[in-house]
């Protein structure tokens, strides 16, 4: 299989989920271009963090003035789930060029991976896991980009009364009801969800951070007392 | 200046994970201890997120309708999350509802 055929499979793999991708980098344009932080740092994120829901509760953070330690750690939390992507990517890799090694790690996303993994078998070529790979992920990368700019152009246009940062809420719900998938993920929301919402009067932006590691703390919990 | 640094923090912090087992050259599994929390970082992190967000208005938390148009409007947009699995269809039903309720208050 030629690596252009490969490539094509890789974007044609992510093309359903591009839909997800393009109203969610729109809002998260929009919401930097009215926040605090400005339009110009906002889009650098794309370039910089390349992770929607951590750029957006950077933005929310760093608009609401928290101190730079709790917004990186915040940020670092949301993304850990990459590690394990990296873990199971890992074997995959292993064979490719040490530049290829270096540079796809930097467009890994949610779904750059999930397309990937469920194509890969043990005996799938490794140039084919490449050019696979390379083609969801650099489409993702590239719809990101275009949308956040996009976001950040239309944003300053958008008026307030139209309540648009609401948008935020509902695209991380969007995320969050298919991530409940068993009882322990449940507990994990639950109590994440509560834990934040009563440390909110402590101080609103740790409360994010409390909040995330006592519901992961909870998840685990119910997960060995169900086994 | 210090946003701009913390954004950079962030950026090298996540690719360094992004990097992390695919930069070590062996193919050494990850501990089972270590997956299993990773495992509910989505949801426990997602719901901190959503639940202050629609839940609190000024300050205090209110889910009366007409008080707090967001919570019932996140509420409905969740059911459709359920059902549709579509994120462009949640936005469009929860933008399209807290417009209606804001209209009415």
């Amino acid at each position: 299989m030629s690596p252009r055929s490969a490539l094509f499979d890789g974007m044609r793999s992510v093309l359903p989920l591009l839909i997800g991708v393009v109203p969610f980098g729109l809002i998260f344009g929009v919401t930097a271009a009215g926040s605090a932080i400005g339009g110009g740092l906002g889009y650098a994120s794309s370039l910089i963090i390349f992770a929607g829901a951590a750029q957006l509760a950077t933005v929310q953070l760093l608009t609401a003035g928290s101190a730079a330690v709790v917004v990186i750690a915040t940020a670092l939390v949301i993304n850990a789930r990459h590690l394990m992507y990296s873990a199971a990517l890992a074997p995959h890799f292993r064979e490719f060029p040490t530049r290829w090694r270096l540079a796809l790690p930097y467009i890994l996303t949610d779904q750059a991976f999930a397309v990937s993994i469920s194509k890969y078998d043990v005996d799938t070529d490794p140039d084919y896991k490449r050019w696979f790979f390379f083609g969801g992920a650099i489409s993702l990368w590239t719809t990101w980009q275009v949308t956040s700019v996009a976001g950040v152009v239309l944003g300053e246009s958008i008026p307030e009364s139209w309540s648009l940062d609401f948008a935020i809420p509902l695209v991380f719900l969007a995320l969050l009801v298919p991530a409940l998938k068993d009882r322990p993920s449940v507990v994990a929301a639950a109590v994440g969800g509560s834990v934040a919402l009563l440390a909110h009067d402590v101080s609103y932006d740790l409360g994010l951070l409390i909040g995330s590691l006592m519901g992961i703390a909870a998840g685990v919990a119910a997960e060995r007392l169900a086994s | 200046m210090s946003n701009w640094l913390v954004v950079v923090g962030i950026g090298l912090g996540t690719y360094a994970m992004r990097l992390s087992f695919i930069g070590l050259l062996g193919t050494r599994p990850m501990p089972a201890w270590a997956q299993r929390p990773l495992r509910f970082v989505a949801p426990a992190v997602l719901a901190a997120l959503v639940v202050p967000a629609v839940t609190l208005s000024e300050g205090a938390i209110d889910v009366t309708p007409l008080g707090n148009p967001r919570f019932l409007a996140a509420a409905v947009a969740a059911l459709v999350a359920w059902r549709l699995k579509n994120v462009a269809g949640v936005i469009v039903v929860g933008m399209g509802l807290l417009w209606a309720l804001q209209a009415i208050g």
